[in-house]
Formats: C-alpha cells, sequence, structure tokens
C-alpha cells in the first residue's frame, strides 16, 4: 500500500466512521453539549457575582475576585480539572456518590467564571456614569440601578464575548475526560479517542472533531453577526450632532433596532 | 405644546450656605437659593462656578459637607435619599435616558418598580405625560430614534410621571441643536407657569429673564447676587456679575 492511501484510509476509513456515528450522536453530542450548557449557565451566574464583587467599593469583595479571577485564568484548564475533580472527588463521594460527572461540570464552570467575569465587569464598567446618576435621580437604589439600567446594557455590550466564551467551553469540555467517566457520560472527544485508541484508525477521532467543527463554526459566526448589529446600533445610540445638522444628510441613523 | 401638569403639590425649597469640596477643591463655598412654592429659580454664571454641583447637592446625588437644603422649611439632608429623590425630578444635559429600553419603558419602569403601579397604570400614566410633551406617537420607539430635543422631552416626560414637588433642570438645553431649544424651553416655561417649583441651571439669557422669579448669579462656588430678573439683568450690583451679562447678552 502506498503511503498516500495509509494515510488516507487513517483518517477517512468511512466504515469506522460509520461505526462510531450512533454512538457520537446519541451520547457524546448530548453530553458535550449537557457539559458546555450547564457551565455557561452556572459559570455565568457567578461570573456576574465575580464582576459586580470585581466594580465593589469594599476591598473585602474586590480582592477575593481579584485573586479569584487570577488563579483561575492563570491555571491550565486541564490542570484545574484535575485538581478539582480529583481533589473533591471524596466530598462527592458523600454527597451523590462515586460519579464524577458533576465535578467535570463544576472545574468547567469554575474557569467559565473566571472569564465571564471579567467580560461582565468590562461590559457594566462601559456603560457611562450618567446612565447611573440618571437612575438615581429617579429615586433607584444603588442596588436596583445596577440591576434595571446599567447590567442590562453593559451584558449587552459584551454578549460577542461571551458567545465566544461558550466556544472555548464545548472545546474545553473534552478535557473531562481525564476524570474517568463510564461509557453513558463520555463526550465526543472521549468516544472518538476510545475508537481510535482500539481500532489504531484515527477517523472516529476526526468524526469527533466534525462535531466540534459543526457546534462552534455557526457559533462564531453568530458572533460576527451580533457584534455587528450591536456596532450599528451603538452608532445609532451616539446620535452625531454633526450628522443631524447636515441637511444635505451623512447617511442618517438608519434607525435599525439593534436588540 | 402644552404641559400642564398634574402637579402634585408644590413645595418651597431653601439651600442655605451649602459648602461642598472635591478633595481638596472647594466646589461651593457656602450657596444659597431660594425657591416659593411654585417659583422658578434660574442659576447663571460662568462654567465651573458649582452651578451643576450645587444643583445635585438638592436631590443629594452629592452631599453636602457642610450646610442644608429644605423643603416647605424642613432638612431633608435626615430623609432616605432614594425617596426623596422619587420627590424632586432631574432634568440632565445629556438626557440620560436608558438606550436599550423604549419611551414608554424610560417613563414606566420607575412607575411600576418605585410607585408599584400595576402594568396597565403604569402604561396608562406614562402615556398621558408623553401626550403632554408632545410625543404620545414615540412612545414605542428607542430614544436614539429621536432628536435631541425630542429626547429632552421625554426625559423631562420621565421625571414628571414620577409626580414631583421640585424639578431640577441642569442646563437641559445646552446639548441641543439651535432650532430644538426652542421646543424644551417651551415645555420647561408651560412647567412653570403651571405652578411647579422649579430650579434651572441655564445659559439661555431670555428664558431666565421671561420665566424666573428669581436669579442667582453663581461664581466661584457662591450666589453673588440673586433676585428678580429685572434687578438682576437692568441694574447689577456685584461688578462680576456686571462683567458675566456683558459678555453673555
Amino acid at each position: 500500500m502506498d503511503p498516500l492511501s495509509t494515510l488516507w484510509e487513517t483518517f477517512f476509513d468511512w466504515d469506522a466512521m460509520r461505526e462510531a456515528l450512533p454512538e457520537m450522536l446519541t451520547v457524546g453530542l448530548p453530553n458535550t453539549l449537557i457539559l458546555a450548557v450547564s457551565a455557561a449557565l452556572l459559570g455565568s451566574v457567578l461570573g456576574m457575582l465575580l464582576a459586580v464583587a470585581g466594580i465593589s467599593r469594599t476591598r473585602w469583595l474586590r480582592w477575593p475576585a481579584r485573586v479569584y479571577t487570577d488563579v483561575f485564568r492563570g491555571l491550565p484548564a486541564a490542570a484545574t480539572i484535575l485538581l478539582i475533580g480529583v481533589g473533591l472527588a471524596p466530598l462527592g463521594m458523600q454527597v451523590w456518590g462515586p460519579n464524577p460527572y458533576p465535578l467535570g461540570v463544576l472545574a468547567l464552570s469554575l474557569i467559565a467564571a473566571a472569564y465571564i467575569g471579567e467580560i461582565f465587569r468590562a461590559g457594566i464598567q462601559s456603560v457611562e456614569a450618567a446612565q447611573l446618576e440618571g437612575a438615581r435621580a429617579l429615586g433607584f437604589s444603588w442596588g436596583e440601578a445596577m440591576r434595571l439600567v446599567i447590567v442590562p446594557q453593559g451584558v449587552r455590550r459584551v454578549l460577542p464575548a461571551w458567545v465566544n466564551q461558550l466556544i472555548a467551553l464545548i472545546k474545553d469540555s473534552s478535557l473531562v475526560y481525564f476524570l474517568g467517566l463510564v461509557a453513558s457520560q463520555r463526550e465526543l472527544f472521549r468516544i472518538g479517542q476510545d475508537y481510535a485508541a482500539t481500532t489504531g484508525n484515527e477517523s472516529a477521532l476526526l468524526l469527533a472533531g466534525l462535531f466540534y467543527l459543526v457546534l462552534t463554526v455557526p457559533l462564531t459566526h453568530a458572533v460576527n453577526w451580533i457584534d455587528r448589529r450591536l456596532r450599528q446600533g451603538r452608532a445609532v445610540a451616539a446620535p452625531d450632532l454633526d450628522v443631524e445638522l447636515d441637511p444635505a444628510g451623512a447617511p442618517a441613523p438608519t434607525g435599525k433596532d439593534p436588540r | 405644546m402644552s404641559t400642564a401638569t398634574a402637579t402634585g403639590t408644590s413645595v418651597s425649597l431653601a439651600v442655605r450656605d451649602v459648602h461642598l469640596a472635591f478633595g481638596r477643591h472647594q466646589v461651593l463655598r457656602g450657596a444659597d437659593v431660594e425657591v416659593a412654592r411654585g417659583g422658578t429659580a434660574c442659576v447663571i454664571g460662568p462654567s465651573g462656578s458649582g452651578k451643576s454641583t450645587l444643583l445635585r447637592t438638592i436631590n443629594r446625588l452629592i452631599e453636602p459637607d457642610r450646610g442644608d437644603v429644605l423643603l416647605d422649611g424642613r432638612s431633608v439632608l435626615g430623609d432616605d435619599p432614594d425617596a426623596l429623590r422619587q420627590r424632586i425630578g432631574m432634568v440632565f444635559q445629556q438626557f440620560n435616558l436608558f438606550p436599550h429600553m423604549t419611551v414608554l419603558r424610560n417613563l414606566t419602569l420607575a412607575l411600576r418598580k418605585l410607585k408599584k403601579l400595576p402594568e396597565d397604570e403604569a402604561v396608562q400614566v406614562a402615556r398621558a405625560q408623553l401626550d403632554l410633551v408632545g410625543l404620545a406617537h414615540k412612545a414605542d420607539v428607542r430614544p436614539a430614534q429621536l432628536s435631541g430635543g425630542q429626547q429632552q422631552r421625554v426625559a423631562i416626560a420621565r421625571a414628571l410621571a414620577l409626580r414631583p414637588q421640585v424639578m431640577l433642570f441642569d442646563e437641559a438645553t445646552s446639548a441641543l441643536d439651535p432650532e430644538l431649544v426652542k421646543g424644551v424651553l417651551g415645555v420647561m416655561a408651560d412647567l412653570a407657569s403651571a405652578g411647579m417649583t422649579m430650579v434651572v441651571v441655564t445659559h439661555e439669557m431670555g428664558f431666565a429673564r421671561e420665566v424666573a422669579d428669581t436669579v442667582a448669579f453663581m461664581d466661584a462656588g457662591v450666589v453673588l447676587e440673586a433676585g428678580p430678573p429685572s434687578a438682576v439683568f437692568e441694574a447689577p450690583e456685584h461688578p462680576r456679575l456686571r462683567r458675566f451679562l456683558s459678555q453673555v447678552l
């Protein structure tokens, strides 16, 4: 056999792919999505707490948020997942038995929270101080003004970065394979790798890769789309007085509603 | 357009000897303003004289270091600031509308969350208030789709929807194109003649002359001279007021 067809067989063995496909669809894909989405949700809740703590006037909230963010952004994801998945296993044993899956979700969430917290904080801080003053002048407390006026605007502005984080989570969810999941808990990467290990053929792993791309590529395009909508929205949101004055009319605000 | 408004019970307002420093920079050095019930005081003066800061000490967006603010003769410095601000409406130079909400929701937000009105009642109040500033037909658009003048009228309606007893205007027309100023000043003049107690920081000397009961000239953190517009504009006593008027008139 010539080397080229060997190479072809290694990656594009259709039979190997066909064999792996059912398990990818029924076990791998759901698990990858469960891991990524639940970590995104938990990570966003924790991230919002970190963001608000990070801009607090109390240093006893600000500093812990800072340290947390530095630690969890600074460690390799694989190390964090192992440390939490293995380190907290005895604790998890008492709560839900010998199941590393929840710890995998927890580890992914804690990592995501550090990144998402920074994203939210940047968004919240980008909202003009005048918005807070406007809300306070109506009689809203600081907390109400943040919750009703500032945070919704801030989060909207960083939606593209948030979706990017979701993409990262989909990919990072493959790392929970470290924790020794049982057959029904395996996600896309683990299933592909198991097939590859038993057959010595990488086609199933390539198939797993294709699954990841099917999930992530549309999301990257969604990011660009959201980003474009927000940009157009922002141009309208800050009406340019010169445009208003110019009767010849540089393109007038389109009045397109970004949200 | 008419803004005859169902004002709540107007109150008198007194600012007494207010001092404020930002760090070592003394912004207010004993400023006084008196407004009778239903009266309008216009605060004029050069940039950086502390006019806007003085306004913010009235609704305690900034807490004064010293001095007192009285509504109907009673000090408000011991009140809950959030409750106080519901009684005092404020309009800003940059409107400060919430860009992520429709015009209607800009008005209903405080009605629902602070006044605890049910949704349909809040909408009713808001629409009526928008109607008074001639913008009922813009209820469902976002602020960014309005002209500056329309945005400022929405901001005024938003403040009035809470039935305040006092209205504060911080250079409400300074950010507007010249042709849009008149509409906003008209709304403010209507409000004044409807009996709202108002403090208006402004560069519009024509407005001050026609609408104000009292004109207060501020410089370097104090009110140097105050009186009816006829006195302040026709017979200014303080040399700095004379110089200021010669520059702006």
